[in-house]
């Protein structure tokens, strides 16, 4: 399958292309191909994409996936609106 | 190894310095960082841009580094896009001594070409039409201000200092630095010893700790600042809002979320960057407060980096008396992101010994000891 339709990040719409056109200049570290494609930082912040990731780079690298750290996983676990947080906090004076 | 300069640090000011350096033929010129580009600081920024200042200082730092973001892409042959968008700061008047101040920060940057203006409650309603002008005496706009992308910005830096030769170690991380007879000689990391007798300091939140290895103390500390980030959406808001009084600065980014954060006046002064729930709470009673309509929208993610504030809240760049061949780039309290083009000019001239673009008094370390006044940045959040 064309790498450029396949789509690793489906929030961010990251194609497996963009990753590995990355890895080859030099970009192993799953913090870095974050910060520039955006992979993971979209709604499901990485749940689907993270692993996949993780595999391309390890495939990459020619090591196991468990060697490859995943993105640091950031709060919160669900997206909650700004407006039931102030909500919430009112509640709680 | 041995390196002509080294830099500790491979964040925005860091990258700058050297790629301002190798421009000018500057050969040999090593940068470590324990991470990798834009881990610290500059990654966690909340990319900001702007030249509205109090201090004439900060101004002449800002407008002539938007100067150089204006053309970045070209000047550095980026292949990508640092995303420069240039839709204004909307800064905010909530109390009568703000309204005050800023009419006097208003005529400071009009005197130096920045086309800044005060603006009626009306009239930044019409610039934010989601803004609730009651909350608000009056404010100041200016349109040369607003986003860059913090991540692009530094590896476009990275990527023209790679090109021109300068070598990127890390992870690597620095453990000494050793000075003999006054004079840098060494600098020990995890790996090696590079043989060195120029070192820059451009080590963030660290720059600290990394200025004590070798022998020298400047007076600055890391502190937490939380910032969170929204789910996109169709674009609804061109400039950010901030309020220094009611702590709070909030910009939709090109990509469509919105990116806003607040700083806490009980933070310690250390190397925490953890996610609270408090900082949760109260931004989203501000932003309920002053965007009423952006509070409809769900946060996906939060986190935090370190200011590294300086008791004046302006950078400390120049050389140190005590250690011949020792650089500081630090102590930005919150606004080297937006600084870099400067400070990576200003370092490499001090550094090469040219003439430097803008008399440099008042950004030494020096200026901290003599007993005169310094004039203190209010406009930070």
């Amino acid at each position: 399958m064309n790498p450029e339709k396949i789509f690793l990040c489906r929030c961010e719409d990251v194609t497996l292309k963009q990753v590995r056109d990355l890895l080859d200049q030099g970009y192993t570290s799953p913090e870095e191909i974050k910060r520039i494609l955006r992979i993971g930082m979209g709604p499901c912040q990485g749940k689907t994409c993270g692993l996949l990731l993780q595999q391309e780079i390890a495939r990459y690298l020619k090591k196991r996936p468990e060697e490859i750290p995943l993105p640091h996983a950031r709060p919160l676990v669900a997206g909650v609106p700004l407006e039931a947080i102030a909500e919430a906090a009112d509640d709680e004076r | 190894m041995n390196a002509e300069i080294l830099i500790i640090g491979a964040g925005i000011s860091g990258t700058a310095i050297a790629w301002n350096l190798a421009r000018k033929g500057q050969k040999n010129i090593v940068v470590v960082d324990s991470g990798y580009p834009a881990c610290g600081a500059t990654g966690r920024c909340g990319a900001g841009v702007r030249e509205q200042w109090a201090t004439k200082m900060n101004c002449l730092m800002a407008q002539k580094s938007i100067a150089f973001f204006e053309q970045a892409n070209e000047i550095l042959e980026y292949p990508d896009d640092v995303e420069f968008k240039q839709e204004g700061y909307l800064i905010l008047a909530c109390t009568p001594e703000e309204d005050a101040q800023f009419t006097k920060n208003v005529a400071l940057q009009n005197s130096l070409g920045i086309p800044s203006r005060k603006v009626t409650r009306e009239e930044a309603k019409q610039i934010v039409p989601h803004l609730n002008e009651k909350a608000i005496l009056s404010a100041t706009f200016c349109g040369k201000d607003g986003h860059l992308n913090p991540f692009k910005m530094t590896d476009a830096f990275y990527r023209a200092a790679k090109r021109l030769g300068v070598v990127f170690l890390f992870p690597e991380t620095v453990e000494g630095i050793d000075v003999s007879d006054g004079k840098v000689v060494a600098v020990r990391t995890d790996k090696r010893t590079i043989a060195t007798s120029k070192v820059v300091d451009a080590a963030g939140g660290f720059s600290g700790e990394i200025a004590k290895m070798a022998g020298v103390s400047i007076p600055v500390y890391p502190e937490r600042h939380e910032i969170l980030v929204t789910e996109p959406i169709e674009k609804i808001q061109g400039p950010m809002v901030m309020s220094f009084s009611k702590n709070l600065y909030c910009q939709q980014v090109p990509h469509g979320s919105f990116v806003m954060g607040r700083g806490d006046p009980g933070a310690k002064h250390d190397h925490d960057i953890s996610s609270g729930w408090r900082f949760l709470d109260e931004m989203a009673k501000t932003v309920r407060e002053f965007l009423p309509l952006v509070a409809k929208l769900r946060v996906i993610r939060q986190w935090a980096g370190s200011y590294t504030m300086s008791p004046d809240r302006q950078p400390i760049l120049g050389t140190v008396p005590e250690v011949e061949g020792f650089y500081l780039a630090c102590g930005f309290s919150g606004h080297g992101f937006m600084f870099a083009p400067m400070t990576g000019l200003l370092m490499s001239e001090v550094i090469l010994g040219e003439p430097t673009t803008l008399d440099m008094t008042e950004l030494s370390l020096a200026r901290f000891h003599q007993n005169q006044a310094i004039e203190i940045e209010k406009s930070v959040v």
